[in-house]
């Protein structure tokens, strides 16, 4: 029994069905990391890729050190740092917490390489016509820049999106009950592995697959507005 | 020519690292005056252009626009230091320019290219901008385009907005970069056809850096020849274009009307 649902091991699909509310509810888990995750990349990501544009090496500098340490460094470590090392200076999130966090963080590195790559890809003619109608640099920024920068940035995140999913498994060695997770124990309890992860590995396929088609989606939509698509 | 000049470079010099783009340069271009730009490519004739549109900072000499110094400001005892942002984008409002490449914002109509300066840096209401963007659309012969996108329109189409666009802020002084040079041949036409309608109907200075040599004899007060960062020579268009006294500007003029040979 788990999440308050009992299994019924009498047969193959009595099994899979009575397994299934379980699962979902590690789904949700799994779902509600991820866009939570994804979210904090996305917000911190533009904030240092925003830094790492910064005029002044003072601040170029630390923050592009910030992304390098956070890219090559391995997801596990961030989890346990934040797990494990933040209550001592007296900061205590709950795990589920904390996992997104450490997934926000170490994609918010990938991300802000995504931004960047955009922002430089919109040619230079763009900032120097809207400097000529004496345009202030933030408004070039989110009204110029930003719009035809976001279809060369949106189909790259959307892959980082799909790859923050299938990071949320690693948030099981810090006690979240996500979607993998919730399979091992049953399999644990149940002895049978073979349904609950074959079923997992279904759903995150399905995931995938949506997410994937999302992004297609969006990737088509998105420039109807003259941006054009490089 | 007694008048203040309303474009003056003061022993203005310009490097990219090693190399000097503007040598110890001084020009002058009076109020209303028509001044062609030739040279042959890193001569400094583009620099000239972005220099005064505040594109390109330059590193020794004053430049006045309209009096007033464009990259430096007065501050106490009268002495001149590097202009701050507020000065520069103040400064920028005397001065349009057109773009080799048009540099159309490609996300937004063409009324929104127009527009969208004028509403947030001039504060005019959308009513007002629509109506100038309108009648400037008119006399660019493109009153029927305000609602596609540059992406939907032909090369020369383009720069004609373009060219619409930067009179939206009503400048006082035009810069042209080689408007037409990125444009196909049977295009060139219609775009030297607005500025030169410009140029007869409008009290602008115009700065013009451009290939066009029959054009530049038809639109201009004065041509001015540079080489490596300076004028070499410069006069009324018949004399600079049909019997220029230096060698560099003779075999200049013969390489552009005789590319073939």
């Amino acid at each position: 029994m788990l999440f308050g649902y009992a299994w019924d091991t009498s047969g193959f699909w009595p099994f899979v069905i009575s397994i299934m509310p379980i699962l979902l509810i590690g789904l949700w888990v799994t779902l509600k990391a991820t866009v939570i995750g994804f979210a904090i990349a996305l917000v911190l990501g533009l904030l240092l890729a925003a830094l790492k544009a910064a005029p002044t090496r003072l601040i170029a500098w630390p923050a592009r050190a910030i992304t390098e340490f956070i890219r090559d460094t391995p997801l596990l470590i961030q989890l346990f740092f934040l797990f494990y090392v933040l209550p001592d200076f007296g900061l205590t999130l709950p795990a589920f917490m904390t996992g997104a966090l450490a997934l926000g963080l170490q994609y918010s590195a990938y991300t802000s390489e995504v931004y960047r790559a955009g922002l430089e890809a919109v040619p230079r003619g763009q900032r120097e016509a809207a400097r000529a109608l004496s345009m202030a640099p933030g408004r070039t920024f989110t009204h110029i820049i930003l719009p035809q920068a976001i279809p060369r940035i949106i189909p790259a995140l959307g892959n980082y999106l799909v790859s923050i999913m299938k990071d949320v498994p690693v948030l099981s060695v810090v006690t979240v009950l996500e979607m993998l997770n919730v399979a091992r124990i049953i399999g644990d309890r149940t002895f049978n592995y073979l349904v609950p992860l074959t079923i997992v590995g279904i759903l995150y396929l399905l995931l995938t697959l949506i997410a994937a088609w999302g992004i297609r989606w969006l990737d088509t939509h998105l420039p109807s507005h003259g941006v054009a698509l490089k | 020519m007694s008048r203040e000049p309303i474009i003056r470079f003061d022993r203005v010099s310009k490097r990219f690292g090693d190399f000097t783009v503007l040598d110890n340069l001084d020009f002058q271009v009076q109020p209303n005056e028509k001044v062609t730009i030739i040279g042959p490519s890193g001569s400094g004739k583009s620099t000239v252009l972005r220099v005064l549109m505040t594109l390109e900072p330059i590193n020794e000499g004053v430049v006045y626009v309209g009096g007033d110094p464009l990259w430096h400001e007065y501050r106490r005892n009268n002495e001149l230091s590097p202009a701050r942002g507020a000065h520069l984008r103040r400064m920028r409002e005397r001065l349009g320019m057109v773009f080799q490449q048009f540099n159309l914002f490609p996300h937004m109509t063409v009324r929104r290219n127009l527009t969208e300066a004028p509403r947030r840096v001039l504060g005019l209401s959308r009513a007002e901008a629509d109506e100038r963007a309108h009648e400037l659309l008119e006399l660019v012969n493109l009153g029927n385009q305000a609602d596609k996108y540059p992406g939907q329109l032909s090369g020369g189409q383009q720069q004609r907005v373009g060219v619409a666009r930067a009179l939206m802020m009503r400048p006082r002084i035009m810069l042209f970069d080689e408007p037409t040079s990125a444009l196909d041949p049977e295009l060139v036409g219609e775009v030297l056809k607005v500025i030169r309608q410009l140029a007869d109907t409008h009290d602008l200075t115009m700065l013009m850096v451009t290939h066009e040599m029959h054009f530049a004899r038809q639109i201009s007060d004065r041509v001015c020849f540079f080489d490596q960062g300076r004028i070499l020579e410069q006069g009324p268009p018949e004399e600079i274009l049909s019997s220029p006294k230096e060698a560099r500007t003779r075999e200049f003029l013969h390489a552009v009307l005789n590319p073939d040979e």
